[in-house]
């Protein structure tokens, strides 16, 4: 039987919903699997709803479009709950039975008592997980939010590895042209130093993801096979 | 697969990726086609090498008129439309293509590639949705007049209330014409259907346009990998005297163009001229089915058929949700077969009766709110099949078809449950309750 899993993340404008969809969809190519995003979003404007639908499976994907029924919901932000800022109504509509349901916050959430019982009927696994409060602590800034969320997701679905959702962060960040092109060697002083900011970016966006790796594997959330990934060197906060 | 992978349209924006390289400026920009080797059509679809690209629907339809040997080509860009003229644009700039220009809106466009294909030159435009249909008076004199022409429809919402989503509605409106009818799936389908289509469309004992539809944005605007031969190669050009009607002489215009025009005269002359006109233009959508069994391998697909407990009948998009159907259903321990429609005209009608012959239960899902697939199979496999055929689920109005609904749908059939999605009205053969028709009929 594939493995399969059809993710929609919900989240805020400027959260970099999409982003994080792109890497853990490309990560998950990078690991030798299959994928497909479909972006959703209105007027592009913060705190605006957005939503981004992510297919990833060990089999060729043939379905398109949004994902009505999903077997994970990631939501990126607490208002998409609590002020509906969404374009899926309730949060959780169409989770399949025995869904996953990761959430970033802080701590257990109140759900009215009709949503409550609603996820209870269909057995969901809500895990909340403090995204931004990762961010902040491993990066010092809270636009890996992101990132920690897709590192999480990495380990609990097991289609990808560390490795492949590393390259994919570079991929999405250095574009492969750039790299390929010349060389850090070649390049002039200015782009070097672009360059380096940009090192210094994937770094800490890493160290991020593999915080929220580590969290989903010390929480019993990950997939069977997945372990632990190596602490990052510099995850020291600057 | 062992295939070897090119990027020759890297991701990014299509119309900076197409860019011709710096080192290039000082060079014939079009000293690339010019190189281009003719080809057989059979050497072009069965035995190119081909190399795998990822790339958008759009893409795909560009690279495939690379490879045609297309003189002329008109765009109207028009909201809501793919990029797929600009990129056709693109090519005019390197020289595959040999004239285009933009047309002032689609009623001229249509007139214009009449006037181009007459004077025997090969043609392709694209529309889409609203456009379509405002060009639709020119579109279906095109087979009346027996002029081969490729134009690539990729589907929108056409009816009130706006959307610019994917509905392939406007399918229905381009059925009727006397025009082949393809319906692709993907891009690999767009980039397939559009080379055999100006091959099929020039055969003499053919001489009719080809619309190559899609459902809109799910695959022109979405990437997928699609196996192209090399840019190398192209089809041969259109060598128009060999088409059933002559070339048009504007100095010598044939007759029946220009005077006595059946319209003018209300007599039984004019009603036997239209007449045999009509019958000679279906004839010839009948005889390009050995075509398209040559150049594309048939005018459907057929997967699992033998011993399945219930068939989707699927073309477009509807295929690519009907795949996965199979797949939720076999892990539901249901065995599922899947028939694609490649060619809507002609019908694979005796295909379908053959393949339907025992089937118990087909399900029909579709990108519209009328369902003309349904009644197109219901129609050709009457009296040869006694499934039950449920015409539905239906999606419109450009949303994406959950996966789910079609599988509700397959189980429903087949323990005899009443659907929830899908009307009673809609539900056709097998042993439909009359009473409870009525009943529905009564209630809404």
């Amino acid at each position: 039987m594939a493995k399969r899993f059809n993710i929609r993340m919900a989240g805020v404008g400027g959260q970099g919903v999409v982003t994080g969809s792109h890497i853990l969809s490309t990560a998950v190519i990078n690991a030798g699997g299959e994928s497909t995003i479909v972006p959703f979003y209105g007027s592009e404007k913060r705190m605006a709803p957005v939503e981004s639908y992510v297919r990833v499976s060990d089999e060729a994907i043939y379905e398109i479009g949004e994902i009505t029924f999903p077997h994970i919901i990631i939501i990126f932000h607490p208002q998409v709950i609590t002020h509906g800022k969404s374009y899926t109504m309730p949060f959780y509509f169409g989770l399949k039975e025995d869904g996953i349901a990761l959430i970033n916050n802080d701590g257990p959430m109140k759900l009215h008592k009709d949503q409550a019982r609603e996820l209870e009927e269909r057995r969901a696994k809500l895990y909340y997980f403090p995204a931004t409060k990762t961010s902040l602590d491993v990066a010092g800034m809270d636009l890996a939010t992101n990132m920690a969320l897709m590192g999480c997701i990495g380990a609990i679905t097991g289609l990808t590895s560390m490795a492949g959702l590393d390259q994919a962060v570079k991929d999405r960040f250095l574009g492969k042209g750039f790299v390929v092109s010349g060389g850090t060697a070649a390049l002039d002083s200015v782009v070097e130093r672009k360059f380096k900011k940009k090192q210094e970016l994937i770094e800490k966006n890493v160290a991020v993801m593999r915080a929220g790796w580590n969290y989903a594997v010390d929480k019993g959330w990950a997939a069977k096979e997945i372990q632990r990934a190596e602490e990052p060197a510099a995850a020291a906060a600057v | 697969m062992s295939e070897t992978e090119v990027k020759t349209n890297p991701q990014g924006d299509p119309i900076t990726s197409v860019a011709a390289p710096p080192s290039a400026a000082k060079k014939d920009p079009h000293a690339e086609a010019k190189r281009q080797k003719v080809v057989t059509p059979e050497y072009m679809f069965h035995e190119a090498p081909r190399t795998k690209e990822f790339i958008t629907g759009s893409e795909a339809a560009k690279e495939a008129i690379r490879r045609s040997n297309v003189d002329l080509a008109i765009a109207y860009p028009i909201t809501p439309q793919s990029e797929t003229m600009q990129l056709v644009g693109v090519l005019y700039g390197e020289g595959y293509v040999k004239e285009y220009y933009r047309g002032e809106e689609e009623v001229g466009v249509m007139a214009a590639i009449a006037g181009g294909s007459r004077s025997g030159v090969r043609c392709y435009t694209a529309t889409a949705g609203p456009g379509t249909l405002r060009g639709l008076e020119g579109i279906a004199s095109w087979p009346g007049h027996r002029l081969p022409v490729v134009a690539m429809f990729t589907c929108r919402v056409v009816n009130a209330p706006l959307a610019i989503q994917p509905d392939n509605i406007e399918v229905s409106y381009l059925l009727n014409c006397g025009m082949i009818v393809f319906h692709a799936e993907n891009q690999q389908d767009m980039f397939d259907f559009t080379m055999a289509g100006f091959t099929i469309s020039e055969k003499n004992d053919v001489t009719l346009p080809v619309g190559v539809c899609c459902d809109g944005f799910f695959v022109t605007h979405a990437r997928g990998y699609v196996r192209m031969q090399d840019r190398g190669i192209k089809l041969p050009p259109r060598e128009a005297w060999r088409g059933a009607v002559p070339v048009l002489d504007a100095e010598n215009p044939p007759a029946r163009l220009s005077r006595d025009a059946p319209v003018q005269k209300s007599n039984f002359m004019a009603y036997n001229i239209h007449a045999v006109w009509q019958q000679e233009v279906w004839a010839a959508v009948e005889r390009s089915r050995r075509y398209i069994h040559k150049y594309m391998g048939g005018l459907l697909t057929a997967e699992n058929i033998e011993g399945a407990e219930a068939i989707i009948i699927a073309s477009g998009s509807a295929a690519a949700q009907s795949r996965e159907a199979v797949r939720l259903c076999k892990e539901k321990g249901l065995n599922v077969g899947l028939i694609k429609v490649r060619s809507l005209r002609p019908f694979p009608t005796q295909e379908l009766r053959q393949l339907c012959g025992k089937a118990k239960l087909i399900v029909v899902p579709e990108f519209n709110y009328v369902g003309w697939l349904a009644k197109e199979v219901a129609t050709a496999i009457y009296g040869f099949s006694k499934a039950k055929i449920i015409g539905g689920p239906r999606v419109y109005g450009g949303q994406s078809m959950p996966v789910e609904l079609i599988v509700d749908e397959v189980e429903s059939g087949l323990t005899g449950k009443k659907s929830t999605n899908v009307a009673m009205s809609q539900i056709m053969g097998g042993t439909v309750n009359p009473d409870e028709v009525a009943h529905f009929m009564r209630s809404i």
